[in-house]
């Protein structure tokens, strides 16, 4: 199945994307794993920031910002480190006037250390974002409460975690995400951080999740340009199954090879009388 | 006047804008600017007046997760 086909397209805010995977752009080794890996992903939006102009790196953000806008994959800034809703509207603000987007993956975070969102600001936040005309990714948990008054503040799309940022755990709480995609059947929803391997982007397509948002996982592999390839054709795998209609599992066993007709199994005689020999 | 920039200390002419101060600074394209917490658009780092103490923060982009 190609996932690239706008057949079977993921839809944010009406817009189709050919791929179901997004991909950070960070704690790559070199601007060349990140542009290589761009290449084999091939993912329907990047993620950037913004941060304080340093003299020393100037000219290094200038050629990475180049690096993205030669490969024109489309922007996805994010308001990554904002702790108030103030700092996250002047975030979004400045990063739409130098991304020239009006897409903005939200972050508020509500705690260092396990840089979970603060979901109260968040819905706050979300709601002003999107009256400015924003089209918000929320970074939220699985708590479906806080999803659902994230979309009825205007968001059209929820990005739960699977773990914290960069942890690679894949999904902690898989009752809680499977739980969000029962109860928000229509709602497009992207797996967004803790994600470490392949196989968890392809689980949680199976569970019928819509997309997936990762970066440690693909910038921190010994071969980053590999492992973005591989969790392509993860995300691609577990969106076949998912289209597929997988079998229920059971409990007890049920043999795929048909008994009748086994060679070697000796059967009683159904009228031999009891008691007498075989 | 006083004023900082990316939380460094700066000084400048009392009747500077914002964009003598970014032009002093070495802001280098492309950037966003907020003063004192609040985003200045482009069209107005021309006009928009300093006072002293003003916090200016110059972003430029970077990768992100």
């Amino acid at each position: 199945m190609n996932s690239h086909n706008l057949a079977d397209a993921l839809i944010l805010y009406g817009q189709p994307f050919a791929s179901r995977m997004l991909l950070g752009t960070s704690r790559y080794p070199s601007l060349h794993a990140l542009e290589a890996s761009l290449t084999a992903a091939r993912p329907a939006m990047v993620t950037v920031a913004l941060r304080r102009q340093l003299a020393a790196n100037g000219d290094a953000q200038v050629g990475f910002f180049e690096t993205l806008k030669r490969h024109g994959v489309p922007l996805l800034p994010n308001t990554a480190g904002c702790h108030t809703v103030d700092e996250v509207i002047t975030t979004a603000h400045m990063a739409r006037e130098v991304f020239e987007t009006d897409w903005l993956k939200l972050e508020l975070i509500g705690d260092d250390y396990t840089l979970q969102p603060d979901p109260i600001g968040l819905i706050e936040a979300a709601d002003k974002l999107i009256r400015a005309g924003f089209k918000v990714l929320p970074y939220c948990t699985e708590d479906l409460v806080v999803g659902r008054r994230l979309l009825d503040v205007g968001c059209e799309a929820l990005m739960p975690w699977g773990a914290p940022i960069g942890t690679g755990k894949g999904v902690v709480n898989p009752y809680g995400l499977r739980t969000l995609r029962e109860r928000l059947p229509d709602v497009p929803l992207i797996v967004d951080a803790g994600l470490g391997v392949p196989s968890h982007a392809c689980q949680v397509m199976e569970w019928g999740y819509d997309g997936v948002l990762l970066n440690t996982a693909v910038s921190q592999a010994n071969l980053p340009e590999v492992m973005a390839r591989a969790f392509a054709s993860a995300v691609e795998a577990g969106r076949a199954a998912y289209l597929a209609g997988p079998m229920l599992e059971r409990d007890s066993a049920e043999a795929s090879t048909p008994v009748v007709g086994v060679p070697f199994w000796h059967q009683a005689d159904v009228t031999h009388e009891p008691g007498a020999a075989a | 006047m006083d004023i900082r920039i990316n939380n460094h200390p700066f000084s400048i002419v009392d009747d500077a804008k914002l964009v003598d101060a970014l032009n002093a600074f070495g802001a280098k394209p492309p950037f966003a600017v907020a003063l004192n917490g609040d985003f200045v658009p482009r069209a107005e780092h021309g006009s928009r007046a300093l006072t002293s103490g003003d916090r200016i923060d110059v972003v430029r982009p970077v990768a992100g997760g």
